[in-house]
Order: structure tokens, then sequence, then C-alpha cells
């Protein structure tokens, strides 16, 4: 079975991240990139299916400026056995990202498609389900525990109540959960060897995508400094400021 | 305040722009060593170093080895983090891939060390004593005992130990009294008393390999009479494993002030089964290959315990509101001000900060030549890289190690209190540095080796190696005029140097005191010089593109170091030039009963 990993270079979860002084984004110039955690999290799966004899091929699919290739790298090192970026200097939101992400499932045909649940650096918890919606295929989302039943995949997911377990036919998409597993760390050998594994380079036209951002983003703002807290005399005091000013109850 | 990243964009900076890391994949076997692998590699082994060893630490400095009847157990999740280093192909990096290595230049692995002794000197001692009996056995070896210990050693599957420290003698290894006697098979039976044997006795291999120093039936005295034996604690057996247990057992571990985590043990052999390896009574040198390799990586140590004082003092500065800034508030909306407002904080992190930096700028130029040294197809150039690289061996050694232990001191310094109690782990940097200056020869046996071997060595032509290319760039820079604050103070700091080299030659020429006395002034002078060279020539760089582009803060906080290390950290060459020109006699007067 091939499977396909999306993975996307984000800020490093260790850096503090700034609002540019213009308000129209983060900082992101001289930061530390890295991929984003939860993608790494679906490399990892991947991989364990392929030691475990389930998958056959892993393509590791990353979407962004040149510099994606390094990400595309921690995968192949993590195990992946090769890359595709298609490459673009453009912002692209989560439904561009689907549409692509789409264009190149078409190409490889996977059987199952891995993914982050979330990118940390937007949060939008979209691309994953837009993607399914796209490719008419099952998904299954927020992953706790995958398991390949013949033609059938079954998924733990993590819902607000505890935990779900669906039945899913492949071909279908799976978001990965923090849960999952713990990646890995690249050996230094595997290392060496992502440097002669390939990595195919695309490009959004060749695609035939159109990537216009079909959201505007108008300003970026850090939350506010949190307040001082109040001490209350009583609990009736407390019940009274939470019922009347927190009005949370 | 634990806090340590690795310190990635510095290694960029030394590596591919200060020096072109890059020339050695044209070298033949580093093909593989592109920037790009480079930079790969030591990003993965920052998040090796930051996530699994840095953890273990504080808890290791707490917990110490145990011992009990012979055997000795590291600290709690040591085996653990071993595997997980092992299995990463760590401990393979600079090794030949005909024994299963990476083959990996030893630049790369000098940063890797760095970011290993930063996060858990204690536990980098382990895979670095098994590298230097690694290196041992590759270059002085028989084919068969390469064949049964390299891909055990490169693998981490076995560990390795230098043998050398007897009860009475160190220093002087001519002193050495561990015998070895012929058993008639070929073999060697050993017998004696091993102290201060690093990673001696451990439970994170199968298997330990000891290489020791001991006198066969027919030496000569002293160090002419010394030869060198594998000894290992399990035998090798047929099938490559391990076989019968030998006669070399642990007596008891140190308890020291620093690296508990490493398990520093007296090793008795009792006929123990050993191996000569190299030529009989050439032991010495075959030892030397492993100690100049050794004394360049207790520099690094030295350079990565700075490193991560450094790291958690900047943190403290920046986060501890304490009083308010000498002019007034600068930082009116808090409570008070952070203290890295204060100027005496700042000469402190400014300190570290210029210091350790010229110093890894100092590792990358010693680590290119030395890979230069082995691998270069022209025998000139490897000549007058191994030229370079002796001549600054002693000098990282000792002056790395000098600035971690300053450093770890000015940690503790900056946090006041809270530097001095164990929690903030800045205390345990202090205890675990204070070894570097003693272990592998104290720093005043580096600096013996400078002022007494290294520079008259070849009539000099050591020194040259240096000093041509610094008053090389000197000459180059001099019409650059935005250059002039940095090249000017180089240019004095360079003359001095070499009066005081010129003093050393003729007055040591007629008494050898005053060689001695001068030698550790000297060394520090010669590190400061070095450090200036180095500082000079970032700030040729930074200059270029501290105006403009993504990274200039980057580099405007490089030429602001670079005026910091001029200004307030060089002018000690004057004082150094002055004390090294009064001589030996101040020092010698003393009658030895008056002390």
């Amino acid at each position: 079975m091939k499977l396909l990993v999306a993975v996307k270079r984000v800020v490093d979860f260790n850096v503090k991240v700034r609002v540019k002084a213009d308000k129209s984004g983060v900082e992101t110039a001289n930061v530390k990139m890295s991929m984003n955690p939860f993608d790494e999290i679906a490399v990892e799966e991947a991989v364990r299916m392929k030691e475990a004899g389930v998958a056959s091929e892993i393509v590791a699919v990353s979407l962004g400026v040149a510099q994606c290739q390094e990400t595309i790298r921690t995968a192949l090192a993590m195990g992946a056995d090769r890359g595709i970026l298609v490459q673009t200097d453009a912002e692209l939101q989560p439904l561009a990202v689907a549409k692509l992400l789409k264009a190149v499932i078409e190409k490889e045909q996977p059987k199952l498609v891995i993914l982050g649940k979330q990118a940390i650096d937007d949060d939008c918890n979209q691309t994953g389900q837009m993607l399914a919606a796209l490719l008419g295929w099952a998904q299954g989302t927020f992953a706790s525990k995958v398991k390949v039943e013949g033609e059938q995949l079954l998924v733990t997911r993590e819902v607000d109540g505890g935990l779900e377990t669906v039945r899913l036919k492949l071909p279908a998409v799976v978001t990965t959960d923090l849960r999952l597993n713990e990646p890995r760390y690249a050996s230094l050998p595997n290392i060496m060897k992502a440097k002669k594994k390939p990595i195919d380079t695309l490009t959004p036209e060749a695609l035939g995508v159109d990537v216009t951002p079909r959201l505007v983003t108008l300003k970026v703002e850090e939350p506010p400094k949190r307040q001082a807290g109040k001490k209350v005399g009583s609990v009736q005091e407390l019940l009274d400021k939470l019922r009347n000013e927190a009005r949370v109850i | 305040m634990t806090t340590y990243k690795a310190p990635l964009r510095e290694y960029r900076f030394v590596l591919s722009e200060l020096f072109d890391v890059g020339s050695l994949a044209q070298l033949p076997g580093y093909t593989e060593a592109t920037p790009d692998t480079i930079e790969a590699i030591l990003e993965e082994a920052g998040k090796l170093c930051e996530e699994v060893l840095f953890p273990l630490n504080r808890s290791g400095d707490e917990e110490g080895c145990h011992y009990e009847n012979g055997v000795v157990r590291t600290p709690a999740g040591f085996k653990e983090a071993y595997r997980a280093f092992r299995e990463g192909g760590w401990t393979s990096l600079a090794c030949d891939p005909e024994w299963g290595g990476q083959g990996l230049p030893h630049t790369l692995a000098f940063f890797v060390e760095e970011m290993v002794c930063s996060t858990n000197m204690s536990f980098g001692m382990y895979p670095g004593l098994s590298h230097g009996a690694y290196r041992a056995l590759s270059m002085h070896g028989t084919e068969a005992q390469k064949k049964t210990y390299l891909p055990k050693l490169a693998d981490g599957t076995w560990s390795g130990t230098m043998c050398l420290t007897e009860p009475h003698c160190g220093t002087d290894l001519g002193q050495i009294r561990t015998k070895a006697i012929p058993a008639g098979d070929g073999k060697y039976r050993i017998t004696g008393t091993k102290i201060f044997i690093s990673a001696g006795e451990h439970d994170l291999t199968d298997n330990i390999v000891h290489l020791v120093l001991a006198r066969l039936p027919d030496a000569p005295e002293g160090t002419r009479g010394i030869s060198l034996f594998v000894v290992p604690k399990f035998l090798p057996g047929p099938d490559g494993g391990i076989g019968a247990r030998n006669g070399v057992r642990c007596g008891s571990i140190e308890h020291k002030m620093g690296i508990k985590a490493s398990a520093t043990c007296v090793m008795n052999f009792d006929e123990a089964e050993g191996e000569l390896v190299g030529a009989p009574h050439k032991g010495m040198r075959a030892m030397f290959t492993m100690m100049n390799a050794a004394r360049l990586g207790v520099g690094v140590q030295g350079l990565g315990l700075a490193e991560t004082a450094y790291q958690g003092a900047r943190a403290y500065a920046a986060e501890r509101l304490q009083g308010r800034a000498l002019k007034g508030p600068a930082y009116p909306e808090k409570p008070a001000d952070p203290i890295i407002v204060h100027p005496d904080v700042r000469r402190m992190l400014l300190t570290m900060k210029a210091t350790i930096e010229a110093a890894r700028a100092l590792a990358a130029w010693t680590a290119i030549e030395l890979d230069v040294s082995e691998k270069h197809p022209d025998p000139e150039r490897r000549q007058e890289a191994e030229d370079l690289v002796a001549l600054l061996t002693p000098i990282v050694k000792a002056w790395f190690t000098d600035v971690g232990f300053a450093a770890a001191n000015l940690g503790v310094q900056i946090m006041g209190g809270h530097g001095y109690i164990r929690e903030h782990g800045m205390e345990q940097l202090v205890r675990d540095a204070r070894i570097t200056q003693l272990y592998e020869g104290t720093n005043g046996i580096q600096a013996l080796d400078l002022v007494g071997r290294k520079l008259p060595m070849h009539m000099g032509r050591l020194l040259r190696r240096f000093f041509h290319p610094v008053s090389g760039f000197i000459e180059e820079q001099a019409a650059d005029q935005t250059m002039a604050e940095f090249v000017l103070p180089l240019a004095k700091a360079f003359g001095k140097l070499q009066q005081a080299t010129a003093h050393i030659a003729q007055a040591g020429l007629k008494d050898p005191d005053e060689a001695g006395a001068a030698a550790a002034d000297y060394l520090k002078m010669f590190a400061l010089t070095a450090s200036a060279y180095m500082w000079a020539k970032t700030a040729k760089i930074a200059l270029a593109k501290s105006e403009a582009g993504e990274d200039a803060g980057f580099y405007r906080a490089k030429l602001a170091t670079a005026r910091f290390f001029m200004a307030r950290l060089l002018p000690e060459t004057s004082s150094l030039l002055t004390v090294i020109a009064s001589g030996a006699k101040p020092v010698m007067a003393l009658e030895a009963e008056a002390f």
C-alpha cells in the first residue's frame, strides 16, 4: 500500500513568536523553522506502517517556498522514501493546500493520506477535512490509533467525550492527534541516506490549481496582556463575580 | 536557570561564513559532507542533545554513579539515553566506513561534541573515551585487532578507556609500574593498578575495551620503556561476541567535585590477558595520537559548558526584575528593570559571549585543519595543517577550559544566590568545568607544551603557520578604513605576542625556568591574540551584512561583541607582556622552605 504524508514547514515550536511591526503577520525572518509537530506524528505513523509491512512506499509532500525541501528531507531522514515539493512563494490557505494535495494524489494514487490534524502556525484544522471532501474519500480525524484491516481502516478518534472508533473504507484521509505516537529522532545513517532520496518539484500552475487566497488577513495582533487576578473574600462573592462579571455560570 | 538550545546559527556562521566547511567535501573520503548535510546533522544532533541528554544532566549529577562489588551502575536514564545515542548512529560519526562508521569529518564531530558537552558532559565521557580507543586501535592495531574491536567501538555496543594514570604517577608516566609478562602464546599477562579511569566500569555496554600502558620485563627505564596493550573486560568470543571474563576489575569509584555521572574508576589488573598494540616500548607514541585528539576534545568540553552557562545567565539576566537602571527606569511599566540593564551584568555576559564565540571560531579553524591534515591530497598542505593543529592543540585545551570555568563562574555571579543553589543547575557547571582544566594534562602542562615543545619545534615552523596568516590579514585590511577599529588593536596585540615570543626564545635558551615562568601567561596572551584575529575576521564579514537584510541584527551583534572584545578583553595582553618581561626571578626567588 502506498502512503502519502503531507508535511508543513512552520516556525519551530520553541521560538517565541513575534508579530510584525505592520501587523500583517508574524515575523518569520531569521527564525528557526521546523516540521509541524503534528506532521512529524504523521510521518512516524507512516514509517511504522512500513516497518510493519503494511505500507510499501511513503511519499512526503510539502507545499510552499524552496526551503520546504529541508522539511521534506527531515521526513526522508525519518524514513519516507521520496519527496514532492509543490513550490510557490504565494500565500497558501487550507483550501488551496487541499486542492494542490488532491492534484498530487491523483498523480500518485496513494491508498492512504496522513496529515497532521492542524499546523501550529495558523491552527486552522481544515486541510485534512477539505481534502477528504474534495477527493470524496473517507476521513478519520484526530486519530490516536490507526489499524489497517484488509481494505479497511480502524481509526480511534479523540473526541470531546472520550474516544470514538470508526471503520473507514480505503482509500482514506487520516489526520493525527498528539497521542498517536512519539516521533523518532532521525538516525545519523538515515540523515545521510535522505540526501540521496529523490525530491520532485512541481508548481501550482503545472498542477492546474488556482491558489489565490479566498480570505484576507485584516491584521494580526498579540493577545491582550493578562490582567492581574482579584482576591475574593467569600464564596458568595466568587459566585457573584462568576455570574455577573465573568458571566460564565 | 537550566535552558539550552543548540547554537545552530553560530555553527553556520563559523563553518560556512567565517571558514569554508564546503571545502571539506572536496577532500577524498568526505564527499558526503556537504554544508547542507552538515547542517541537517547538527540540527538533529541538537534535538537529541536538548531533549534526551539535557534532562538527565542535573538528575545524573544528583544521583551519581553507584558502586557495589565491582559493578558500577550509571544514574537513572543513562542506559536509555545511551541506547538512543548509539542506535542513532552517533558513536560512529567520525569512524571509518570500513568499520561501520559514517566517515564524516572531525569538524562535524567537534560541534556535535560541543552540544553533547553543553547538555550532559558526564554522558559525553562514555562515547568520548570509546572514540579515543577507536582512534588508537585504528592507527596502531593489527588487522586482527581492528577486525575484533573497531566495528564494536564504532557502533557503540562496546566502549573504550585509556588506562594511563597510576596511584603514584599521572603527569610523569615514565614511572609506570604496571607489568606485562609474555604468556608464550603471543598474549601478555597484565598486572597492576590504574586510577582515575573514566568509563572504566559501567552498565552502558556489553564489553569495555581498556587500552593500558604497561612495562615489558625487558623494558628500559622511563617513558621509553612503556608499551600499549589492549585488555578487554570480556575476551572476544569466536563469534565476535563476548567470551570469558578477563582479570580486570573495578576496585572502587572516586567521589568527585563534578561530572558525577561519569564513573571514574580504580581498575585492578590481575594477570589480565592482553595483546600488544603497536611495537614494544613504543606505547607513549601510540598513546599520544590518542591524547592529542583527546586534548582537543577536552577543549571542546570547556566550550560546551561555557555555552550552557551563557545561555542560562542570559535568560536569567533578561527575566530577573530587580532594582532600576542607574539612569532611571528602563521599563517603567514593570515593577522593576531586568538586571541586564546594569553595566556590570552586561560586562559579565559580554565577557562570556566574546570569549565563547571567538573560541568557537578557533575550534572551527582547528577542526577544519585537522581534517585537511588527514585527507588533503597535497602532502605539503597536509603538513601545514598538521603544524597548525599541533600548535593550537595546547591553546584549545587550556584556553577553552579556562573560558569554560570562567563562564560558569560568571554565570553563578550573574544569578547571585540563585546561581549558588543546586536547583538552577549553574553551580553544577562550575563543578563540571573544573576537571577540564586538570585532565589530559593540566593547563600548566599545556602551557609548557606550547612554550617548550611547540615554539622551538622545526625552528619555529609551527609558529609561522599562525603568524603568517595573521600578519597577512593585517596587511590586507590596512587599506580598509572601516576595519581600522578592529585591525589596529589586533596588530598591537600581535606585535606584543611577537615580542613575548622573542623574549621567551632568548631567555628560555639560557634558563629553562624563564620559559616555564612565562608559559601560562604566554598561552593566555596567545589565546587572546588568536581570539582577536577571529573577531577581526568576523567583523570583516559582519560589516558587509549589518546594514540590511533579514539577518542584519545577527551581524550587528557580532560587531558590538567584537568591539567589546577589542576594548575590554584584548588590552590584557599589555599587562601579560609586562609580566612575562619581568622574568623568572620574582617566581623563583623564594626558597622552597620559606613557603
